[in-house]
């Protein structure tokens, strides 16, 4: 029985195959959208664990604030017992990109350090002996290659982005002969060892949290993601809810067919849920596919991002992780049960006898429209309530979505009313058909157009909000960046030289020197600044105590970033305890792009709490037309190496450069987003086209031609895109806000004042219409096209 | 003298219907479609039920095919007490014991004439390929079984839904005026058709009709006014 049922099922969708791609692809599209952003959160944080791993993983660590770790201290650590191995970490920069170096001595290192058992099973000495090996993943090693370096090895199980060496060569290599980065307590102690405090009093043991930190840091970045493929999958679940009720719609009498004739409702349903499921594994399949592509596409965008905005190693290269398959597959199946669950309640209760309404799919209720509004209504309260009572990234994102979702209910009410009104200003009898036929066709397109709003409102919203940034950025970047050059030392001897000789030429010379450490249980940066007047007149201050430099320059006074401000709600006025004792708060400057805290401190002040900071780096104030000059004289008389000077245009450049990678992926998921959406319309339009001949064939009787009825259609097309497009204005406008205001706030820690892009919002209603045109014209032609014999049967009383 | 044949047993009862009665909800209260109703059938015996619209034919048919459910009163169908049947039983009854022809054909457009035929024989698992190429045939439809509903006439379409009622070999045939949509001549030889093949399966046939002309070709005739016998 099931088996003939299910046979009638099917030749529905044998007779219309263009109905099933439509539902196949909507539900593919959605899945690969969501599943392609999985699928790169999943290989960015599978090279996070695997970095983590290749370091020492979760062990504790001994550290020095502010410096690193003279090798004498490691010998006395264990000629006291203390069983640990040093860690000797640094860079290695080249215009292939850098490569995290990082020193082991694999005879005290742990075996589940990756490269120490490499070393162990091969020719030990050629790692110890000069000119040592570096041990590399393959593409690493192929980096590495353009590189003056020691031979790499390649291994397996290698993290990305990330070398290994013997620590004595690791310190010839980055320049840190007899200092260790930090030193890693392994797991087997003995009974008795001497307190840390009486060998080694200026070290401090921290839970291992290195790799933790670049979790914390990344986290907002891809939740940040994960949202955008979260938006793009609603915006194709909007397909395939339409192509589901409109399936089940036009199915209805057949439904009730097969009711009459003895198939019970339960296995009705039954037979439906099966096919769905057969539906979403097919279409998952097909959209974890399409997933793979879009994330291979991405990733070295993604992958060039995290490693010039957190310094987290992501190779540009997917492997395939079964995880993000099954949950590709999950989500296209609790996609198509979200947007089938209301047609199915429908159909399990269908009465046998319900009068057969073939359109009523098309001629939404009064009631419908009530539902929709109540149903916005309540989202528009859950988002208000977001608002005032949440806190947190998730009650931002929640807040996004149900202000979205809101928007997009209200859309068919407000399109229902613009039309009445235009109704009634229309005079001449088609203008009058042409605004009373909208109005009747609304409700079978209202799920396509809402969809399109949500792209168009993302879009904006998204634009608004990079664009903004990149404004904020540019202007912030030039009050920052105040020194027309930058030049960094290789020894604090060569400092003190390069002081010197660089008295004469420049007009300020400033210290940029900082240490890392730890501020109220977070990672932090301290800076220590001069007292010029760069700081003064450039540094962007968001508020500030009066003649806060001058206490800042007395050592009285910190200043602090926005992002640690926020965190720790830090005004000024409030104490901050540092390593070394409280000061008071002068200030909060705004500081994008940065993912850690920061603390300004005098520079005497910092010398002072970290008398062994490194005093490599300097800004040079010099008038702009003797930078080149001045280049020349650290090159040529100095002996500077070209590469250890940067000046303000090049570093603006890489900053610009930078950003605009980050927003690749947003860009990219916003034309693919407005894709999705514009298929929407497509099929909306194609599969009420079939619907539409009764409503049109009485037109045509009455003396239009089918060209000028193809005509109309595609004006009513453009006409609600363009309609769409007015509201999806303030709808992105407020999703704008919400992402500078809040999102941006809750995940990197700044606010970004917002500006208006009118000419954006042009140039997207021009492609919206473009979408919406294109998408009508194939129904347009097929009605213009449409045999009049075909018509005729609209009036067939045998019918 | 021929000897009267005392002992021919009268055939067993198919379908008897007591005092029934149903309702559909109206303005100011309910509105009472069927009051007291009683009836019975004996298999192979063919009724028309007639009466003015309104009077509660369709319902009295929709009501024995377990399609609507009844305020009160009972219905026995081949000794199964309707009322004790849940909507699986329902359906189990309409799919094995019970076929209805729908005024409005209600074929399935998707599947083509010889699939739509074979359809409810193939649901109740009883599906004959050669009664349906038999009943194709008689019906007239053998050119037309690889054709979809909506390239066939209305008289064609309604044939299709007689070769589907019949497939199955029911006990049963419950038509709801099947010639309602038809012209008087093609209404004529549908009937014609089906009146023959009731007789040739030994089917019973409930009938709702407007038409006293029709309703005279079955063998018992029953009048229904505002919802009673009349």
């Amino acid at each position: 029985m099931r088996r003939t049922a299910l046979s009638a099922l099917w030749s529905h969708w044998r007779r219309h195959p263009f109905q099933l791609l439509t539902l196949i692809l909507g539900l593919a599209l959605a899945t690969a959208l969501w599943s392609g952003v999985q699928a790169i959160n999943a290989e960015a944080r599978a090279s996070y664990a695997a970095a983590s791993e290749a370091v020492g993983g979760t062990r504790p660590v001994l550290v020095r604030e502010g410096g690193d770790i003279p090798q004498e201290t490691y010998i006395a650590l264990r000629r006291a017992g203390w069983q640990v191995t040093p860690i000797v970490e640094g860079w290695l920069t080249s215009e292939a990109g850098r490569v995290r170096l990082v020193g082991i001595d694999p005879l005290t290192a742990p075996p589940d350090i990756a490269a120490a058992g490499t070393v162990l099973e091969g020719e030990i000495g050629d790692f110890f002996t000069p000119p040592g090996q570096l041990i590399a993943s393959e593409t690493t090693a192929e980096r590495l290659a353009e590189m003056d370096l020691p031979p790499v090895i390649t291994a397996e199980g290698i993290a990305p982005s990330l070398a290994f060496a013997d620590i004595g060569i690791a310190q010839g290599l980055l320049g840190m002969e007899g200092q260790i980065t930090r030193l890693i307590v392994l797991d087997t102690q003995p009974l008795t060892t001497p307190p840390l405090s009486d060998i080694a009093p200026k070290l401090t043991r921290r839970d291992s949290g290195g790799q933790a930190d670049l979790a914390r840091l990344t986290d907002s970045f891809h939740l940040n993601l994960t949202a955008f493929g979260l938006l793009s999958f609603a915006v194709g679940l909007f397909i395939v809810h339409g192509a589901i009720a409109l399936a089940f719609e036009q199915r209805r009498p057949v439904f009730r067919t097969l009711r009459a004739l003895g198939l019970p409702a339960r296995d009705l349903t039954l037979l439906l849920i099966t096919e769905l499921l057969a539906f979403a594994l097919v279409a998952g399949a097909l959209g974890v596919a399409l997933g793979y592509l879009i994330a291979a596409a991405l990733l070295p965008d993604v992958a060039a991002t995290l490693r010039g905005l957190y310094g987290a190693p992501v190779e540009g290269a997917l492997a395939f992780r079964p995880a993000w398959w099954a949950a590709g597959f999950a989500i296209a199946v609790a996609g198509t049960a979200a947007a089938s669950a209301g047609a199915l309640w429908k159909i399990a209760r269908l009465p046998v006898l319900a009068p057969a309404r073939p359109r009523a799919w098309a001629m939404a209720s009064q009631a419908t429209l009530w539902a929709q509004l109540a149903a916005a209504g309540a989202l528009g309260a859950l988002s208000l309530a977001a608002i005032l009572f949440g806190s947190g990234l998730v009650a931002g994102f929640v807040m996004l979505g149900a202000l979205l979702l809101a928007a997009a209910l209200l859309l068919p009410a407000v399109l229902s009313g613009a039309l009445a009104l235009a109704s009634r200003g229309a005079k001449g009898v088609l203008a009058q058909w042409f605004w009373a036929d909208t109005r009747q066709q609304l409700p079978g397109l209202s799920l396509a157009l809402m969809a399109l709003l949500l792209a168009l409102a993302a879009n904006i919203g998204v634009g608004t909000m990079v664009s903004s940034f990149r404004l904020t950025f540019t202007g912030w970047l030039d009050q920052r960046l105040a020194s027309e050059l930058y030049v960094t030392a290789e020894t604090n001897e060569e400092a003190e030289r390069m002081v010197a000789f660089l008295e004469p030429l420049a007009d300020a010379i400033l210290p940029i020197w900082n240490v890392e450490a730890e501020i109220l249980g977070a990672p932090a940066e301290i800076f220590g600044v001069a007292d010029h007047a760069t700081y003064r007149d450039h540094w962007p201050l968001l508020s500030a105590l009066p003649g806060v430099w001058d206490s800042v320059a007395a050592g009285e006074a910190v200043l602090v970033n926005e992002q640690l401000a926020r965190r720790e709600r830090l005004s000024p006025g409030d104490r901050l305890m540092l390593p070394g004792g409280a000061l008071t708060v002068g200030a909060v400057y705004s500081d994008y792009g940065n993912p850690l805290a920061q603390v300004l401190v005098g520079v005497d002040e910092l010398v002072r709490r970290f008398p062994e900071v490194e005093r490599l780096g300097y800004g040079l104030r010099l008038a702009p037309d003797r930078l080149d000059a001045v280049r020349t004289a650290l090159v040529d008389d100095f002996g500077l190496p070209p590469d250890k000077m940067i000046d303000q245009q090049a570093i603006k450049a890489f900053s610009m450069q930078v950003f605009d990678r980050t927003f690749t992926v947003t860009g990219a998921l916003n034309v693919l987003t407005l894709a999705v959406a514009g298929f929407a319309i497509l099929t909306s339009l194609l599969t009420l086209a079939a619907m539409r001949l009764p409503q049109l064939a009485p037109a045509w009787a009455l003396g239009l031609t089918r060209g000028r009825l193809a005509r109309l259609e595609l004006m009513r097309a453009l006409m609600l895109a363009a309609l769409t497009m007015v509201l999806a204005v303030p709808v992105g406008l407020v999703l704008a806000w919400v992402l500078l205001a809040v999102i941006n706030v809750e995940a990197f820690g700044w606010r970004l004042p917002m500006h208006l892009f009118p000419r954006d919002w042009a140039v997207l209603g021009v492609l919206a219409l473009l979408a919406a045109g294109l998408a009508s014209l194939w129904p347009a032609v097929k009605l213009a096209r449409v045999p009049p014999s075909q018509l005729l049967k609209v009036f067939s009383n045998e019918r | 003298m021929s000897p009267t044949n005392d002992t021919e047993t009268p055939a067993p009862m198919l379908l008897t219907v007591t005092d029934l009665h149903k309702s559909f909800p109206g303005d100011p209260g309910p509105v009472p479609v069927l009051d007291g109703i009683s009836l019975h059938l004996p298999a192979g015996d063919t009724l028309a039920l007639t009466g003015e619209s309104g009077s509660g034919k369709s319902t009295l048919l929709h009501v024995i095919a377990g399609l609507e459910t009844p305020d009160a009163g009972q219905i026995t169908i081949q000794n199964t007490a309707l009322e004790t049947l849940d909507d699986t039983g329902r359906a189990a009854l309409r799919r094995e014991t019970v076929s209805v022809i729908f005024q409005q054909f209600n074929l399935i457009p998707s599947l083509d004439v010889a699939a739509n035929i074979a359809f409810q024989a193939r649901l109740a698992e009883r599906h004959d390929p050669d009664w349906c190429a038999t009943l194709t045939d008689r019906l007239g439809l053998t050119p037309h079984t690889a054709k979809y509903p909506e390239q066939l006439s209305g008289g064609q379409q309604q044939r299709v839904a007689i070769g589907r009622a019949l497939a199955g070999k029911p006990p049963l045939v419950l038509a709801d005026e099947p010639t309602g949509n038809l012209d008087e001549a093609t209404g004529d030889a549908v009937i014609d058709l089906m009146l023959e093949l009731v007789a040739e399966t030994g089917a019973g046939l409930l009938m709702v009709t407007h038409s006293d002309r029709l309703a005279a070709r079955l063998s018992r005739r029953l009048h229904l006014s505002r919802g009673r016998v009349a």
